[in-house]
C-alpha cells in the first residue's frame, strides 16, 4: 500500500556527496598545510620530551620572589580598574555617536569607523603602538585597555540605543524636552542596566587582558611573566601562571556577583 | 459629578530615601576613589602626554605612503597566520568536544570527572593565547606548531564551555526515550545528545575560528609563527612604511574572516 | 484655538498620508478623529506637535505658527500640547512620579531634571493629578509594574502636568480591554471638560467616538470626509468614511450603550454616573 518509511539519521549536511566532499577537503587541507608550512619537524619532535623537561622544572612553583609577583599583579589590577573606568566613560559618547537613530550621518560613520578599527586590531598590536609613543610601562598598557574597553562597551551601547523603545523617547520628546534631558530621562533608564552589566564584564575581561599587554612591554604581570620565560625561570613562571589563573577566577567571580546584585 | 474635597497634597517628593541616597553616593565616591587610586599608583609620566600628539602625528607621517612592494614578502606569513588559526581551531574541536561532555553536569560520569572537566576549561580560558604561545614556544621552539597549540589551548576553554552549556540545556525527553530502549551510555550520547548540540558546536567553532584569526596575527610577537614575526621585526627596525602595509593586510584578513564566519553561521543556524 | 490649513504629508516612501486637511477647533471640545487604518489619523495628530514633519500646509495654535518654528520654538510649543499614546509610552524603568513629573521636563534645568528635584508647586500638582486619576499611593511604583489601564492613567497624568492648551490623544484605548478602554476614554473626556482643554482624539472604535466625543471628524484617504456632531454619524456617513459594510448594528449598539441622549456639556449621563 504505502511506501516503507526509511529512516535517515539527521546530518548537518544532508547531501552525501557534499558531506563526503567537505570531509575529504578537510583531510586534504590538513595534509597539505602541514607539509607546506615551514615546520622544523626534528625540533617539534624533541618538543614532547622538552615539554616533560619544562614541566619538571616548573614544579614546584617558586613563590620566593613574591614581592616581584605581588607588584606585577597589583599593577595589572590597577591597569584593569583604571582602564575600565575611563573606558566606561569614553564609551558613552562613542556609543551614542555610533547609534544610527540618534546621531547625524557623518558623526555616525566616523564613530562606526573608530569602532571597527579598534576592534579589528588585537590589543597587543595597539599596545605596541602605545609603547612606541609613550615608552615602556603601564601607561601604554592602560591606554591599550582603555581603547579596547571603549570600543567594546561602545559597540554594545550603540546596538542597545538602536534597539531601544522609541515610543518612550517620542513621549518625552512630546513634552518639549531638549536632547540632553531626553538623554537622562528617556534613554538612560533604558540603557543603564545593560551598560553597567557590560562594563562589569569588561572589568573582568580587562583583568585577563592586562596579563598579556605586558609581553610587549606595556606593564603589568605579563611583563614579569615574559621576563621569567626568557630567563628560563620556569618555576617562577608557573607561580605567575597560577597567580594569573586565580586572579582571573576571582575577577570572574566578582563580576558575576556584582551583575547578580544589579538584577 | 462631585468635586473632590480639597486635600492637602505634599509638595516634596524624593526619588530615594536618605538611606538609598547615601548608598548611591557611597557607590559614586567608591568608584571614583578606586579609579583615582589606580591611576595614581601607576606612576604615569604625565609629561609624556605633552608631546604625545606630536609623536603620534610623526608616526603617521612616517607610515605614509605604505611600502606596497612589501606586500609580496608578507603573503606567505599571512597564509601561515590563517593556517595557524584554522589548524588550531581544528585541534580545539577534537579536544574540546569530549571535555565538554565531562564538564556538563548531565553527561559527566561523576562529580570527580565533572570537576576535572571544569578545571581544564577554566585553566584554558584564564590564560591568554599569547601567554600560551610563550609556553609552547619554550616547548616546541619558535614556529607555527607552537602557534597552533597556543590557539588550541586557549580555544578549548571557550568552545568547551559553550558546548557544555548547550549540553546542559538539551531536551531530556529525547535522551530518556533512547535510554528506555536499553542503549549503552555511549550510544545514548551519540544518538541522543550529539545531534542536539551539533549546530551549536559548529556555530561556536566557526565563531572561535574568526576570533583565532585575530589572535594569530600577534602570536608572532612571542615567536609562535604568522605575520606577527614580520610585524614585530618591522616595528623594531622602525620600518614604518612596511608596518602600515602589514596593518592594512591584517585589517583585510580580519574583516574577510569576520564576514565568512558570519555567513557560515547564518547557514548553520 | 487650533487651525489647520491645507495640511499635506508625503512620506519618503511616497505614501501620501495627508492630502489637504483643513480643520478648526475654536472651543474646548473633544474632537474624535475616526477613519480606517492608514487614513492618516496618526499622521494628523503627530503633525500638530511635529513629531512628524508636515510636507506643506499651516498649523496655528492660537496665534503661533507651529510649522514655522525653529527647534527651540518647537520645544516651547510642545510644552503647551499634552500627548497621550496608544502604547502609553511611559519610561518603563522609572517610577510613576518620575513619569508624571516628566511633563515638566521642559521647565526645569538639566541638573534639576537629573536629580529629579522639581519645584514644590510641580510636585503638589503631580500628587493632585495622581489623586484625580485614582493612582494615589502609586508614586513610587515602577511603571513596568502597572497594569495597562494604570499605565494609561499615568500617561494622562503626564500630559496634564504640562497644563496643556491642547491634548493630542492617539488611540488611547486600542491596547486596553473594552471595559478599561471605556473608563480611560471617559476619564480623558471628563478631564478635558474640567480643564477647558480641547482634545484631538484618534480613535478607531466608532461606538466610543459616538459615546464620548462632542464632535467627530472622519478621515478618508488623507482628507476630511465628515465633520459634525456624533449624532449625525449615519450609516451613509460611515460608508463614506470606511467603505461598504452593514453599519446598522454599530449605530444601534452605540445608542443602546449610551442609554440616554447627551446633555449640554457633551458628557453622556452614563459617564457622569460612572
Amino acid at each position: 500500500m504505502s511506501e516503507i518509511p526509511t529512516w535517515e539519521p539527521s546530518r548537518l549536511i544532508r547531501r552525501p556527496i557534499l558531506r563526503y566532499g567537505v570531509f575529504s577537503l578537510v583531510v586534504l587541507y590538513v595534509a597539505t598545510t602541514l607539509f607546506t608550512m615551514e615546520i622544523d619537524w626534528p625540533r617539534v619532535l624533541t618538543g614532547f620530551s622538552r615539554a616533560g623537561d619544562i614541566l619538571a622544572r616548573m614544579f614546584p612553583p617558586s613563590f620566593s620572589r613574591w614581592e616581584l609577583l605581588a607588584k606585577g599583579v597589583l599593577e595589572s589590577v590597577q591597569m584593569a580598574l583604571a582602564a575600565s573606568f575611563f573606558g566606561m566613560l569614553l564609551a558613552i559618547p562613542l556609543g551614542l555617536c555610533a547609534a544610527v537613530n540618534i546621531a547625524p550621518k557623518p558623526v555616525y560613520l566616523v564613530a562606526r569607523a573608530i569602532l571597527a578599527l579598534s576592534r579589528t586590531f588585537h590589543e597587543v598590536i595597539i599596545a605596541i603602538f602605545f609603547v612606541k609613543i609613550f615608552g615602556f610601562g603601564p601607561l601604554a598598557g592602560v591606554l591599550t585597555l582603555i581603547v579596547a574597553s571603549m570600543s567594546f562597551i561602545g559597540k554594545m551601547l550603540a546596538e542597545d540605543v538602536e534597539n531601544m523603545n522609541m515610543g518612550q523617547v517620542e513621549a518625552v520628546r512630546a513634552t518639549g524636552a531638549s536632547f540632553p534631558r531626553l538623554l537622562i530621562y528617556a534613554i538612560t533608564p533604558q540603557m543603564l542596566p545593560r551598560y553597567l552589566g557590560v562594563s562589569i564584564y569588561r572589568l573582568d575581561a580587562n583583568i585577563r587582558h592586562s596579563t598579556v599587554v605586558g609581553i610587549v612591554g606595556a606593564g603589568g604581570i605579563g611583563q614579569t611573566l615574559a621576563a621569567s620565560f626568557s630567563r628560563y625561570d620556569y618555576d617562577f613562571s608557573l607561580a605567575i601562571l597560577l597567580t594569573i589563573i586565580s586572579l582571573v577566577f576571582l575577577g570572574e567571580f566578582f563580576s558575576n556577583w556584582v551583575r547578580g546584585q544589579l538584577r | 459629578m462631585s468635586m473632590r474635597a480639597e486635600e492637602d497634597h505634599p509638595d516634596v517628593w524624593r526619588r530615594y530615601n536618605p538611606r538609598q541616597t547615601l548608598i548611591n553616593y557611597a557607590w559614586y565616591v567608591g568608584i571614583v576613589f578606586v579609579a583615582v587610586w589606580s591611576v595614581s599608583k601607576l606612576d604615569i609620566p604625565w609629561f609624556y602626554f605633552l608631546d604625545a600628539h606630536v609623536q603620534a602625528a610623526d608616526l603617521f607621517v612616517r607610515m605614509y605612503p605604505p611600502d606596497w612592494a612589501h606586500l609580496g614578502r608578507i603573503t606567505d606569513p599571512l597564509i601561515e597566520t590563517i593556517h595557524i588559526a584554522t589548524l588550531g581551531t581544528a585541534v580545539t574541536f577534537v579536544i574540546a568536544f569530549p571535555i565538554a561532555f565531562l564538564a556538563a553536569r548531565n553527561t559527566s560520569p561523576n562529580v570527580a570527572t565533572w570537576f576535572v572537566g571544569r578545571f581544564i576549561l577554566v585553566t584554558s580560558r584564564s590564560v591568554n593565547t599569547v601567554v600560551w604561545g610563550l609556553i609552547f614556544v619554550a616547548m616546541f621552539g619558535p614556529g607555527p606548531v607552537a602557534g597552533i597549540w597556543a590557539v588550541a589551548a586557549r580555544s578549548i576553554g571557550f568552545v568547551g564551555k559553550l558546548i557544555a552549556e548547550s549540553i546542559e540545556e538539551i531536551d531530556e525527553g529525547t535522551v530518556a526515550a533512547i535510554e528506555a530502549t536499553g542503549a549503552s551510555r555511549l550510544q545514548v550520547l551519540l544518538v541522543g545528545v550529539v545531534p542536539q548540540v551539533l549546530p551549536v558546536v559548529f556555530g561556536t567553532i566557526v565563531y572561535r575560528w574568526d576570533i583565532n584569526i585575530r589572535e594569530s596575527t600577534v602570536l608572532g610577537f612571542v615567536g609562535a609563527g604568522g605575520i606577527g614575526i614580520q610585524l614585530y621585526a618591522s616595528i623594531n627596525q622602525f620600518a614604518w612604511q612596511q608596518v602600515s602595509v602589514m596593518l592594512i593586510a591584517v585589517l583585510g584578513v580580519v574583516l574577510v574572516s569576520e564576514f565568512v564566519s558570519a555567513v557560515v553561521r547564518k547557514h548553520i543556524t | 484655538m487650533l487651525t489647520i490649513t491645507d495640511l499635506v504629508k508625503v512620506y519618503p516612501t511616497g505614501t501620501k498620508a495627508l492630502n489637504g486637511v483643513n480643520l478648526t477647533i475654536s472651543e474646548p471640545q473633544v474632537v474624535a478623529v475616526i477613519g480606517s487604518s492608514g487614513a492618516g489619523k496618526s499622521t494628523l495628530i503627530r503633525c500638530v506637535n511635529r513629531l512628524v514633519e508636515p510636507t506643506s500646509g499651516k498649523i496655528m495654535l492660537d496665534d503661533m505658527d507651529i510649522t514655522a518654528l525653529n527647534r527651540r520654538g518647537l520645544r516651547a510649543a510642545r510644552r503647551r500640547m499634552g500627548m497621550i499614546f496608544q502604547e502609553y509610552n511611559l519610561v518603563e524603568r522609572l517610577t510613576v512620579m518620575e513619569n508624571v513629573l516628566s511633563g515638566r521636563l521642559g521647565y526645569v534645568g538639566f541638573w534639576q531634571a537629573y536629580r529629579r528635584r522639581y519645584p514644590p508647586e510641580d510636585v503638589r500638582a503631580a500628587f493632585e493629578i495622581l489623586d484625580r486619576v485614582e493612582l494615589s499611593g502609586y508614586q513610587n511604583t515602577r511603571a513596568d509594574a502597572l497594569s495597562g489601564g494604570q499605565r494609561q492613567r499615568v500617561g494622562i497624568a503626564r500630559a496634564l502636568m504640562q497644563k496643556p492648551d491642547l491634548l493630542l490623544v492617539d488611540e488611547p484605548t486600542a491596547s486596553l480591554d473594552p471595559r478599561t478602554g471605556r473608563q480611560i476614554m471617559r476619564l480623558i473626556c471628563e478631564l478635558a471638560h474640567e480643564r477647558g482643554t480641547p482634545a484631538l482624539v484618534n480613535i478607531h472604535d466608532v461606538q466610543l467616538a459616538r459615546t464620548f466625543s462632542d464632535r467627530v471628524i472622519g478621515l478618508s484617504d488623507g482628507k476630511i470626509a465628515f465633520d459634525g456632531p456624533p449624532g449625525e454619524l449615519s450609516e451613509k456617513v460611515l460608508t463614506m468614511i470606511y467603505g461598504e459594510e452593514d453599519w446598522s448594528t454599530t449605530i444601534r449598539d452605540a445608542e443602546d450603550k449610551s442609554g440616554k441622549p447627551k446633555d449640554d456639556n457633551g458628557i453622556s449621563h452614563e459617564a457622569a454616573i460612572g
